[in-house]
Formats: C-alpha cells, structure tokens, sequence
C-alpha cells in the first residue's frame, strides 16, 4: 500500500490513542496522578456504547453519546472515591496511583461477570461507503472515526482556550494553590476535568470498537499503555502535545507494520519513546516543571 | 508433609518477596520502575533455558538468569540518569513491554507458545533461603556507607553531588543490583512454574510488584516485604467462604481502602 494510505491509516488509529492521552494529561495536569484505571473507563465506556446498539438498536451517535456520558460519571466516581479520600489526607505521592491499580483490577472485573472474559463484536449500524480520494480509500466508519476524534480534539481547544471555566481549568493545572486563593473553585474544577478526561476515554472506546470490532474487558491495559505513551511523548501535562503524541505513535505503529514487522507493532511505539526520552526527556512540549515528579 | 495448597502459597510469597525487594532497592534511592516485570522475564528466560535445553546445574542457571537481568539493568539504568519520577515510571514501563514483545518473537525460548519442561528445582527451603538472603542484603546496604549514599541521593541529588558523592555510580548499580534480583525472583518463578510464556511477565506483573512496595511503605525494605505478604496472601484468604468468585473484586477495592486508611502504606513512615 501507498505510504500516505498508511499515514491516513496512522492518523485514524493515533487519533484515538489522542483521546485516551488527553484524559491522562488533564487528570495530571491538574493533580499530577498517573490515573492507572483510566483505561478501565475507556473499557467500560465502549461496553456502554455497545449496550445502547445491541439493546435499545441506537446508532453510531447514540453510542458514542452514551459511552461519554457513562465514562464521565464513572470517571468522577474514581476520583470522589478512590482519590480524593487519599489526596485529602496526603499520604504519599503514589498512593493514589496504587488505589487507581485497585479500581482498575475491580472495573475488569466487573465488566467480565458482566460481559464475559471473550471478545465481542462491535455491530455498527451505518451505511458503508468507500471513498477513493487519489491513492486513498477511506471507508464511512474510518471517516467518522476521524470526524468525531480530531472535532472533539478542536472542541477541547476551544474550550480551554476560550470558556471562562476552559481558562479556571488551565489555571488550576499551572498551580491549583494560586488559582484557589484567586476564587475558582479547584474541587469543582478537578470534577469537572475528571468528567471531561473520562468521557473522550469512553468515545474514544466506541470508536476503538468500531474500528476493530472487537472489544473486551481487557482492552484497557494495552489502550491505556498506548495512551501514556503517548502523553509521555507529547510531554506530561499537556493538552497538545498528548494529540500530537498519540497520533506520532498510531502512525509509527501502522508504518511499522506496514514496512518492518508486524509481531513487533506494540514495542515500536517504546522504541521511539525512549529515544525521544534519551533525547529530550520532558517529551516533545513538556516543560522542566514535571520531569521531577 | 505440608498441603500442597499451603506450601504453593508459602513458595509464591517468598518469590514475591524477592521481586518486592528487587524494586525496594532502586526505591530507596528514588528511581522507581513499572518495569520489574521485564526483568523478571529476562532472568525467568535465561534460567530457564539453562536448565530446561542445556541442562546446566540450577544454582548456576539461577545466578546466570539474575546476572543477565542486572547487566540489562545496568544499562537500562543510564538513563535514570536524567529521567525522574513519573517519566521514569513511564518508560521503564515501556522496557518491560519490549522484554514481552521481545520473548513474543524470538524462536529460542519458543516465542508465543512459550518455554516448557523445566524442571522443579524451586522448592519451599531454596525460595526462602534466597528470600532471607536478599533480605539479608537490603539490610546490611541499609545500615552501610553505601546506604547512606543511597538515602543521600534519594533525599536531595544536587547536596548528595557536592558531597562527594558519584551519582552515576549509586544510581546506575542499584539500578543494575535491583534487575539482578529481579532476574533470580524470575529464575525461581520459571524453576516452579516449569512453564513460562511471555503473557506471564506482562505489565499486570510489574504493576503487582510496584504494588508490593508502596502498599507495605516505601521507606524500608520490611514494608516492602509485608506488601508482598500482604497481596499473595490476600487473595487466597479471599477464597474462603462464598466470596471465591468475588475475590479479585474484593481484592481490588481492599487496595483502594488499605491506601485510604494507611496513605503512607502499611508499615510506611510519614515523612
């Protein structure tokens, strides 16, 4: 195939693993938590999303509404439950990243009584169309894979570039100290970026299920790996670079496939990863300030 | 003659204090890692073919396993050097995915479907003697010169530099000592599982390990070992009684309740 076939094919993939890293970055923006059960709620949220079509018949948008709303209110739950509770007492700084690894282990769980352990398919109910656009030839679900991904990428940059709560939430991010004393409040804020966080994740599982049709209660360790590494190379705690991160990685899988070898496609992205870290260990657009930790 | 049930439990939670010491040490002097796992892997492979294809005698196998995985650890120690905290989380996590991937693909130790027929030689007394060994070793680092360096750089590397001391030394070796252990608990685990594959050595291994260590308290190398007890123990306790099929459910909310209750760990001193 066409290298651009394949870097379209990379955008399409990357763009999710964007999704699930821009939820990772908002959460350690704000509290500098490595959120280990953030691939959960993209797991639970696809599960939704396909409840709504196997149950009640919905479409792609019903889906894909569901699963965000599902994840977000999954995703504040982790937080008012597992973090907060730890935060407030100020134990150690990783304590709530073990307590996020038990409501990691306990929402797998869960979703395999639920579900089963086995892969199911994702039934999509869409008319299919190719397109052929010179050398590359888009189907309907990859183009709205990408339409919703890179628009809800484009809705984020507007929210927090232009909404007044978009600007407290980057406030709270710089330093949640000054911007409480300042009037916002930080603990509707950090609710508030757990909800959003969470409900890209959930998107982002319904267009994973899409696109593979497949999706299963332990999809969330390896998207979830994909998706820090992504926000590592874009830089931790920043928006943009987590879309640039996790696009660079599903065009460096796809290719790699493509090109080198396929039995290798999940160590290639960490490849590129530690030589970037080797490089430049703050990620592509991290600033000095997080690379203590 | 103990229940086979019981001396299974008693062989994991040796092994498993062993993997939670291999991370103790370069936690104790700051360089955390998601990656025991892939060392793990390394030692479990090496030994493993040792004995199983070569057929070299297992205390040599087992020592060999752990010296292949402290030399991957010495090297995949250089860049402690500049990487720190969470990034270092991050991309030691990405180590012990490309260990997995590596095992995954290559033929010698029988790729995907995994490295069978080796023998038993893990048994109960072997576990603990290297157990207490390693135990032994944290203990007599802790209370040495050496320790001192280490808790030096762990406290405040800049002070620790202009005091005389080399960075590159401390934070490289106990790099390389925790992979070299790390590689004797993954020798011991292939000795009794008598067949590994790659699934085994996956990133829920490093994170179960990580969890070790800061469930028990990241100050000392007794908290570490009381994490180990605590999660091979616990999900087995969990299978009295009707919860058997509820057990990891329970597990994995108890984890989010011991670190609510005890945000330092269990034995972990406020700091």
């Amino acid at each position: 195939m066409m290298l651009i076939q394949q870097i379209v094919n990379g955008v399409m993939l990357g763009s999710t693993y964007s999704l699930v890293a821009i939820g990772y970055t908002l959460v350690f923006g704000v509290l500098h938590l490595v959120h280990l059960a953030h691939g959960e709620v993209f797991m639970i949220g696809a599960f939704a999303g396909l409840q709504v079509v196997l149950l009640a018949g919905g479409g792609v948008a019903a889906a894909i509404t569901a699963a965000a709303a599902v994840s977000a209110v999954l995703g504040v739950l982790v937080y008012l439950l597992a973090i907060k509770p730890i935060k407030a007492r100020k134990g150690h700084f990783l304590a709530p990243m073990i307590s996020t690894i038990g409501v990691g282990v306990v929402l797998e769980e869960l979703a395999t009584r639920a579900f089963g352990g086995e892969q199911v398919g994702f039934p999509v109910q869409m008319e299919s169309y190719v397109w052929h656009l010179g050398a590359v030839t888009l189907t309907s679900v990859q183009l709205v894979i990408l339409l919703v991904s890179l628009g809800l990428m484009f809705a984020l940059h507007l929210f927090v570039t232009l909404t007044r709560v978009g600007m407290a939430m980057r406030a709270t991010a710089e330093s949640m100290m000054i911007s409480h004393t300042l009037g916002i409040r930080s603990d509707r804020i950090i609710i508030l970026t757990f909800a959003i966080a969470s409900a890209l994740a959930g998107v982002a599982g319904v267009l994973v299920g899409m696109s593979f049709n497949s999706i299963s209660p332990y999809m969330g360790v390896d998207i979830g790996i994909k998706g820090l590494a992504a926000m590592l190379l874009g830089g931790l705690g920043n928006v943009y670079g987590a879309m640039l991160g996790g696009l660079v990685i599903g065009i460096v899988e796809v290719i790699s496939v493509a090109y080198l070898s396929s039995s290798y496609r999940d160590a290639f992205a960490f490849f590129v990863i530690i030589a970037v870290l080797l490089l430049r260990p703050r990620g592509i657009f991290g600033t000095t300030d997080h690379v203590e930790g | 003659m103990l229940d086979p049930y019981i001396e299974s439990v008693l062989i994991f939670t040796g092994i498993n204090v062993v993997l939670a010491l291999s991370l103790y040490l370069p936690v104790s002097a700051g360089l955390l890692s998601l990656g025991q796992g892939g060392f793990m892997a390394i030692g479990a492979y090496t030994s493993g073919y040792l004995t199983a294809v070569a057929e070299w005698p297992f205390g040599i196998a087992l020592f060999c396993g752990g010296l292949m995985a402290g030399l991957v650890g010495l090297i995949v120690g250089i860049p402690t050097l500049r990487i720190k905290g969470v990034y270092l989380i991050i991309m030691t996590m990405g180590f012990g995915e490309i260990v997995r991937v590596f095992f995954l693909n290559f033929e010698p130790t029988g790729a995907a479907s995994g490295l069978g027929g080796i023998p038993t030689y893990t048994t109960l007394p072997v576990v603990w003697v290297v157990a207490l060994l390693a135990l032994f070793l944290c203990f007599q680092i802790d209370g040495s010169r050496i320790g001192r360096a280490i808790e030096a750089v762990r406290e405040d590397e800049l002070a620790a530099e202009v005091i005389g001391i080399n960075l590159t030394r401390v934070k490289v070796s106990i790099f390389g000592l925790g992979a070299f252990v790390a590689g004797i608990g993954g020798s011991l685990f292939a000795h009794y599982a008598t067949f590994i594959d790659p699934g085994q050595f996956s990133y829920a291994r490093s994170a179960e390990i990580f969890m070790m260590v800061v469930l028990g308290g990241m100050g000392n190398f007794i908290g570490a070992t009381a994490g180990a007890i605590v999660v091979t123990v616990l999900p087995e306790l969990l299978r009295i009684g009707d919860a058997q099929q509820w057990r990891m459910t329970v597990f994995g909310a108890l984890l989010v309740v011991i670190m609510i209750v005890r945000p330092w760990g269990l034995l972990g001193v406020r700091r």
